[in-house]
């Protein structure tokens, strides 16, 4: 379901650490099996700047609509453009090809209140 | 699969005759640049062409008349054929709506009479027929409450609707420019009292409820409710759609609403015509008659002629071009006087002893969240099915499909997972509802021993499940092929 | 009469099985202080043979367009029905079928809308319609509801010649919104283009416009879509659809949302309703559009079929943030319609247009020539519908002519207070020579009497 590796938010989506504090942003297997077939991903602009916990953007299934949360404060730096054209790479590959964006964080800090692989997988138990 | 009219198009070919043009007139030069050269591209078909090609898809449609329909807060009722008969009575179809009123005394007359029965039915104090449909009555409700404020001077930007509310009024109180405040049911099924103070304040103009509510529960707490929402100094919108559990028995006027809504198309037995029209008249108490849109009906002086009046001194305005569906009135009051507010105080209660019946001989084979009485729909959840085999609420629905009955609403209302929501109405005979128990009851059964034949469904209909992802993700909007 | 089927012993039998002696313990849960107790209110109800009679006593106290000759329009007219509209709309299958929410079981009316939403594409030029709005005047108020979303924009610029009553639909829609109306004002029958340029910045989310508008006058879009500065002003259009069969379609003329009223297309005059209001825009703004779309796609063995497409804009989904609050539309009337547009089809729509043109203009000359009527808007393009400015006190002629047997059109003081002695004349396929002329010949002895 989830991947090692990776750090995880109360509203599913999975973070991963990249260079000089930019987290690349998804969603996980589980969101995107709920949501089911995606169909429209409304991305974010570059240079915009968020509050952790904001809504970024939208991702649209046939029959419902679900906020992506930024995981941490920071500036959009770059977004997935491949998901306007083929919004099933959310379902295919939510953890590689189906990522949504990358975020400049200004507080690192924010990342302890992550949750790890072990954490995630018991709170989706719940 | 069915050609589409486009398909069936031959040049030339024709299902029309006009007599000739009998002046002789030319285009002037005025007019020739606006002249488009080629026509517009309808199609071009025989009668007898055309005639086949809506029977043919008219076959391809469930509906009442063929079967059972339990939507719940649908009030999927037997239409009856008199109403159809009525509304296409000259008298009634041929009005151009800017008549004057002494060439429409009997149509004011009518309105005039049905705004009587109503008050009586509701506890309510004036009625407009002007709202198409319930979503729009509910629009005429929340500009009724912005422009009563604005004329109070009191700067109020919130709106309260329960988790359990019908989506039409959260998105009506942002229409109103309103800020949506949702506050939980409690484990009753009801509004939380206790949430409903927290949020209520001076900020807040009021709240929207239907009552019962959308899991058929009668709100018990409601003279509290209204109460607490009075005492705020806000308004209490009632939405009708499910008027047919009370009628006669319980009045939203009493109950401590300010403005209700009323469904025609729905308790009054005019039919849903694959989507509407409907019509979707409120009622409003004395302080808020001036806020109606214009016109409204009125006897003149002397007591003898019907008229329009116009001169609502608050009045929000108009909410539709002329006077609302009146052609969907017209049937709405004959089912009103063919049962009399007598004969509605029956419907409400067969309503609701149908449900109920429905409720007891269903509640073991599907988990019923709140099991207490029930007034003319019920929610039951498809959990255990899911859980035990994987088989969900839209199988479920889809199965009912090959047994020949409409599924009820499902998904809905969110605060039950995997719902099903089902208003069986008054007119569904004992034999229908027993059909509906045992076609219940063999899903429940075929979804522990055979989930596949129930995950695969429907297995008889005109087409099978349909990708409703790829409509989205390559949209075909319009037939291109010209 | 009643449409509850149980007999009294299936009741008791019923409400055994629940453990239940009486029908009045299903509400006990009640309180008293909300139940109804004043039986005396409720009143008895009827046989269908004395409700007929009844409906049939008030329908003839009315009067019809059929006890008139009807010269009235305004937005609703007078037009021939082909018999093929009502035989299909009395079908059951499609007047007494749910909004549908199961496409398994839905195909007719999924594949109908689909074919209704082609039709009004290609009447408009636009690239998507929707399948209904309430009537035009809502459809004319949520076009500037999703323009003033799709621009974040609030100003709303309106020519005067825009009808009045449908432009007091769309403020009062707007009621408690920022939106900002800023009138244009009117010369010599269609919008004042000095005026316009004045009135337009960058600020403006809509232009509206009445094509033909309310005097009937066609007015020129291309020359109006000229006039604006700002690439995110839309252009919302209002146009009749009898006159789209003649005229050049709006969106290519530059339109950006079309509406309109429907009634014509089928659709009995009703008293102002059920009508249609037709909502057609391109296809780049479908994310922000109000109300239901159909979707062609496939079933899983690869068979045609149609779905409710787009749906997390609607209010089922997305409640509050949803692009409108509207969930039961004009369904049925889209059955009208379609029905109207193909039977009378490529050439006979065409034909309808220019029969009224040409109808309208034979009448409009010979009432000009009449001692003490004149033209009111000289030298401007009209479609089926003219204002004359008659000598003499509307009110009396009106009275004088419904009289002997005709309704001779609309008193454009009522919409127009500065408008004295102007009448607002309509004239459809259906009147004849014969009626025109003692039409004609009727009003020219009560100016002379």
């Amino acid at each position: 379901m989830a991947r090692e590796g990776l750090m995880y938010t109360d509203s599913d989506e999975w973070v991963q650490k990249k260079d000089n504090n930019i987290l690349r942003v998804g969603i996980t297997d589980h969101a995107q099996s709920e949501l089911g077939d995606i169909v429209y991903v409304d991305l974010p602009e570059i240079g915009e700047e968020y509050d952790k916990g904001d809504d970024v953007n939208e991702i649209e299934s046939v029959k419902a609509v679900a906020e992506v949360k930024a995981p941490v404060s920071g500036k959009i730096v770059a977004i997935n453009d491949q998901l306007e054209d083929d919004p099933a790479l959310l379902n295919e590959e939510p953890f590689d090809n189906g990522w949504i964006f990358e975020i400049e964080m200004t507080d690192p800090d924010q990342l302890e209140n992550l949750m790890d692989l072990e954490e995630y997988e018991s709170k989706l138990e719940e | 699969m069915t050609e589409l009219i486009f398909e069936l198009t031959s040049p030339g070919r024709k299902a029309y005759t006009l007599p000739d043009c009998d002046v002789d007139v030319d285009y002037d030069d005025k007019i020739k640049d606006f002249i488009d050269e080629e026509p517009v591209n309808l199609p071009e078909v025989s009668e007898q062409d055309l005639m086949r090609h809506y029977v043919e898809l008219s076959t391809l449609n469930f509906h009442v008349d063929k079967g059972m329909y339990p939507l719940g807060s649908c009030t999927m009722k037997y239409n009856p054929k008199i109403n159809e008969d009525i509304a296409r009575l000259d008298g009634f179809s041929d009005i151009h709506p800017y008549s004057a009123d002494e060439d429409i005394q009997g149509l004011l007359e009518m309105l005039f009479d049905f705004e009587k029965d109503l008050k009586i039915l509701t506890g309510m104090d004036k009625f407009t027929f002007q709202p198409a449909a319930g979503a729009h009555g509910e629009l005429t409700g929340i500009k009724i409450f912005r422009k009563y404020f604005d004329n109070k001077g009191e700067d109020r930007d919130k709106i309260i609707v329960p988790d359990s509310a019908h989506g039409t009024n959260p998105a009506t109180a942002s229409m109103g420019g309103f800020e949506v405040i949702t506050i939980k049911s409690n484990d009753k099924g009801c509004v939380d009292l206790d949430a409903l103070r927290d949020a209520m304040d001076e900020t807040v103009a009021g709240l929207y409820l239907t009552n019962p509510n959308t899991l058929g529960i009668f709100e018990e707490d409601i003279l509290e409710i209204a109460k607490i929402v009075h005492d705020e100094g806000g308004l209490l919108y009632y939405d009708g759609a499910n008027l047919n559990a009370t009628m006669g028995i319980s009045r939203p006027g009493d109950m401590g609403f300010d403005i209700v809504h009323l469904n025609l198309h729905k308790t009054f037995s005019a039919p849903h015509g694959g989507g509407g029209p409907g019509s979707g008249p409120i009622g409003v108490k004395d302080f808020l008659t001036q806020y109606l849109p214009v016109p409204v009906v009125k006897k003149d002086d002397n007591g003898n002629k019907y008229k329009l009046d116009y001169s609502l001194e608050n009045t929000i305005g108009k909410i539709h071009g002329f006077f609302g569906n009146v052609g969907v009135v017209v049937k709405a009051y004959a089912y009103t006087k063919l049962l009399g507010l007598k004969g509605l105080k029956k419907v409400s209660e067969m309503a609701c002893l149908n449900a109920n019946y429905l409720k007891d001989n269903l509640k073991k084979d599907y988990y019923l969240k709140f099991n207490r009485l029930c007034k003319h729909e019920f929610v039951l959840s498809g959990k255990n099915q899911k859980a035990e085999n994987s088989v969900k609420t839209l199988d479920i629905a889809k199965r009912m499909l090959d047994f020949g009955v409409h599924p009820p609403t499902v998904y809905f209302p969110q605060i039950v997972d995997e719902a099903l929501m089902i208003e069986p109405t008054e007119t569904e005979s004992k034999q229908s509802l027993d059909n509906f128990i045992r076609i219940m009851k063999k899903i429940a059964s075929e979804a522990k021993n055979n989930p596949e034949t129930v995950k695969k469904a429907p297995h008889t209909t005109p087409v099978k499940r349909l990708n409703e992802a790829k409509a989205m993700r390559n949209p075909d909007l319009k037939y291109e092929n010209e | 009469m009643a449409y509850y089927p149980h007999t009294s012993e299936e009741i008791e039998e019923m409400l055994s099985s629940l453990g239940y002696e009486s029908i009045e313990e299903l509400f006990e849960d009640i309180p008293k202080e909300a139940r109804f107790n004043d039986e005396s209110l409720l009143n008895e109800g009827t046989s269908e043979l004395e409700v007929s009679k009844l409906m049939k006593e008030l329908s003839e106290k009315n009067k019809t367009v059929d006890d008139y000759i009807c010269f009235m329009g305004g937005g609703a007219y007078d037009r021939y029905i082909p018999s093929t509209v009502d035989h299909v709309i009395s079908r059951p299958e499609f007047y007494t079928a749910y909004t549908p929410y199961q496409p398994e079981v839905s195909q007719g009316t999924l594949q109908h809308i689909y074919e209704y939403q082609t039709m009004i594409c290609r009447l408009t030029g636009m690239d998507v319609a929707n399948a209904s709005m309430y009537d035009g005047a809502s459809a004319l108020a949520e076009a500037v509801i999703m323009a003033m979303n799709v621009s974040r924009k609030n100003k709303i610029v309106v020519p005067k010649s825009l009808n009045p009553y449908w432009l007091r639909v769309v403020k009062t829609y707007l009621l408690g919104s920022d939106a900002e109306f800023v009138m244009v004002e009117e010369k010599n029958g269609e919008i004042d283009y000095c005026d316009l340029e004045d009135k337009i910045d960058d600020d403006v989310a809509a232009v509206l416009t009445q094509y033909p508008n309310s005097f009937g006058i066609v007015e020129n879009l291309k020359e109006i879509k000229d006039k604006f500065t700002s690439k995110k002003t839309m252009f919302v259009v209002m146009a009749d659809p009898i006159a789209l069969g003649l005229l050049k379609k709006p969106g290519d003329l530059g339109a950006d949302i079309v509406v309109g009223e429907g009634q014509q297309l089928g659709i009995p005059l009703s008293f102002g309703g059920p009508y249609l209001g037709y909502f057609a825009f391109r296809k780049k703004y479908v994310r922000k559009s109000p109300g239901r779309i159909i979707g062609k796609t496939e079933d899983k063995e690869g068979k045609r079929g149609f779905v409710m497409t787009y749906q997390t804009r609607e209010q089922h989904i997305r409640r509050e943030k949803a692009t409108s609050n509207i969930c039961t539309n004009q369904g049925l009337m889209t059955v009208a319609a379609s029905v109207y547009m193909s039977t009378l089809g490529k050439q006979g729509l065409r034909e309808v247009a220019e029969q009224s043109y040409k109808k309208a203009h034979y009448l409009f000359n010979e009432l000009t020539r009449i001692d003490g009527i004149k033209k009111a808007y000289p030298d401007k393009p009209f479609f089926d519908e003219f204002v004359i400015e008659v000598n003499t006190d509307l009110n009396k002629l009106k009275y004088k002519m419904k009289k002997e047997g005709y309704l001779p059109g609309i008193i454009l003081k009522h919409q127009y207070p500065e408008k004295d002695n102007q009448l607002l004349i309509a004239v459809t396929e259906k009147r004849t020579k014969e009626e025109m002329d003692s039409f004609v010949s009727k009003i020219k002895t009560i100016l002379k009497g």
